[in-house]
């Protein structure tokens, strides 16, 4: 019994830090800025795409291949240093105070043109690059072999949520978010740069987004479409958390990793819809997610 | 003076085919994109914005397509067969999701249109997988037609509908169901104190609008002769509520005009480019921050609605 249990939990555990990942940006900066960026998988993609051309430059040079790991969260800084200033400066804050339906609607233009820039700059073929991953070789636990680099996206999760966390809970700039995200004018009218604020909030969005999708090209590679399932997947886990919540996020990517794991186990075919059906149980019963509530959003 | 600047305008669609033959292919595939862009112009109203329209708009398109291969082969019984397996399709779906608003309507539009999408692209064995299905030319009241000549009956038979549906629409729009509409957006709960059900309002906008969404995709299979799982992709979707955005969701006319743009500036930029995607997303942002109206908005600014 206990056999058959550990490798699933294992597994679930860690397609659920894949999935939270793609998750934690997307609740982060709805949880700050109040808007949905609908090409928030289009980042996770251009993320993945920059470490996977990285790796394989350095692959191609022969430099020593442990540079790969650095590749990785350097692309992710680069995707976010370039796209998060960019976007959030020269579109999203044209839409602060805008309808809902305005805001989705600039996002998903923006969704569409990050699309196709990446279709023609990377092409339509897929990228593999599994170099980090072989690196790290495999652990053997209870007779079922494990890749390391899988460990390491658990814990990589761990350290995400508890960094965030203490971000948020410990550090002057933490403080800041917290007051622009429980009452943004007044927050402004005790002279907090609110501008600021939502330029760091949306880049650290970008950054962890561009990091998901960094972290998951080694293991499944990369190809064109990734990034809009990967929106629709973000946002079925942030919804299932409830909307801007990071540990509600955390807890939702649990939920969809085991269900997405058990439909591998029983019935393959439905793995695709698996998390879906984990939203709409959950959203029927919740509307606002399990942390969500009506009145106040908080981080 | 409105009516016969429309009359005018349905005449010149009647009669440029007759002057350019190539044009009746991608007019017969702007009026069913009009249709499905009218059926997301009419929940916009209510403020509820629906990227996964093009559910529908497949949904109806495969139904042909099964019925065809049932042995049903009848232009007009498989056309309102389809649309109301689309409606069928929208109202299980719709009572599920006009409890939503804003962020959460879409994204779960989004979410059960990729689901629809996928098990299209994945079941080989009933769909044909991403090859699609075919759908074959049928019968015009008993008439067996050459293929040509049946697309030929099926523009004008779409431009006739276009008319007629555009109408009852309009008449639809204009009744107190279709301003309780306008009102959910502004302010819902006023709407209900005053007894009025926005469930029901919202779940019978919901219906239309993806019986309209369904007309569209019947004809567009009837007019490609294939059905592919890619009607139902999110990029379709997105089209949709770019054209309803673009004409505007003022007034009926906008769909129409907001499709028939497109669909010519389509056929003229993949001579130049194979980047649309870029180009849809750039018009649409465009559109939006700086004519919220739509094309329709500037030239019946009366009854122009914006977002």
């Amino acid at each position: 019994m206990l056999n058959a249990v550990i490798p699933l939990l294992l597994d679930s555990l860690a397609s659920a830090a894949l999935i939270f990942f793609a998750a934690v940006g997307l609740t982060l900066v709805f949880s700050v800025l109040r808007v949905l960026n609908v090409a928030h998988g289009s980042l996770y993609s251009i993320g993945g795409y920059v470490a996977a051309s990285i790796c394989l430059f350095i692959a191609s040079r022969q430099l020593n291949p442990y540079w790969s790991f650095l590749a990785l969260l350097f692309s992710a800084v680069c995707v976010a240093a370039i796209f998060g200033p960019l976007i959030e400066r020269g579109l999203i804050r044209w839409t602060y105070g805008k309808s809902e339906a305005v805001q989705i609607l600039i996002t998903f233009g923006l969704f569409l043109i990050l699309e196709d820039l990446q279709r023609v700059i990377f092409g339509v073929q897929s990228f593999y690059e599994d170099a980090p991953m072989r690196l790290l070789g495999t652990t053997s636990i209870g007779g079922v072999v494990y890749l390391n680099y899988q460990i390491l996206l658990i814990g990589m999760a761990f350290l995400i949520v508890i960094g965030l966390r203490l971000l948020i809970n410990h550090t002057r700039l933490g403080r800041l978010i917290t007051a622009v995200v429980t009452d943004r004018e007044m927050a402004q009218s005790i002279g907090i740069d609110t501008n600021r604020i939502f330029i760091l909030a949306f880049s650290l969005g970008v950054f962890l987004a561009a990091l998901g999708g960094a972290l998951a090209t080694p293991t499944s590679g990369i190809a064109p479409g990734l990034g809009a399932d990967t929106m629709v997947l973000a946002f079925a886990v942030a919804a299932i958390g409830g909307l801007g919540q990071i540990e509600g996020a955390a807890l939702a990517s649990l939920i969809v990793g085991l269900a997405r794991v058990l439909a591998i186990y029983l019935a393959p075919s439905l793995d695709a819809v698996a998390p879906y059906a984990a939203m709409l149980v959950v959203l029927l019963i919740r509307p606002y997610g399990l942390f969500g509530s009506v009145a106040a959003r908080r981080i | 003076m409105r009516t016969v600047t429309a009359a005018a305008a349905v005449l010149v669609l009647a009669l440029l085919p007759v002057a350019a033959p190539w044009l009746q292919f991608v007019l017969t595939l702007a009026i069913a994109k009009g249709f499905a862009a009218l059926g997301v112009a009419v929940l916009l109203r209510a403020g509820l914005i629906s990227i996964g329209h093009a559910m529908f708009y497949a949904a109806s398109a495969y139904g042909v397509a099964f019925l065809a291969r049932a042995g049903v082969n009848d232009l007009g019984l498989l056309l309102i067969l389809s649309v109301l397996g689309g409606a069928l399709v929208g109202a299980v779906a719709g009572l599920f999701l006009v409890r939503y608003r804003a962020i959460f309507f879409a994204m779960l539009n989004l979410a059960v249109s990729m689901v629809f999408y996928a098990l299209c692209a994945k079941l080989y064995g009933v769909t044909g997988g991403t090859d699609g299905m075919p759908v074959p030319v049928p019968a015009v009241f008993g008439v067996v037609l050459g293929e040509p000549a049946f697309k030929s009956v099926l523009f004008y038979l779409s431009l006739g509908l276009m008319v007629l549906i555009g109408l009852a629409v309009q008449r639809y729009l204009n009744s107190p169901l279709g301003h309780a509409l306008a009102a959910v957006h502004t302010n819902e709960i006023r709407l209900e104190y005053l007894g009025i059900p926005v469930w029901a309002v919202l779940l019978i906008a919901y219906v239309i609008s993806a019986a309209l969404a369904g007309l569209g995709g019947a004809i567009a299979g009837f007019a490609i002769g294939r059905v592919v799982p890619d009607f139902a992709f999110w990029t379709a979707s997105g089209h949709l509520v770019l054209i309803a955005v673009l004409g505007g969701i003022g007034g009926v006319p906008g769909a129409f005009i907001g499709a028939l743009f497109l669909e010519l500036l389509h056929s003229a930029a993949v001579t130049v480019t194979d980047s649309w995607n870029l180009i849809v997303g750039v018009t649409l942002i465009i559109v939006i921050m700086f004519m919220p109206q739509g094309v329709y908005g500037l030239l019946a600014r009366k009854e122009a609605a914006s977002l």
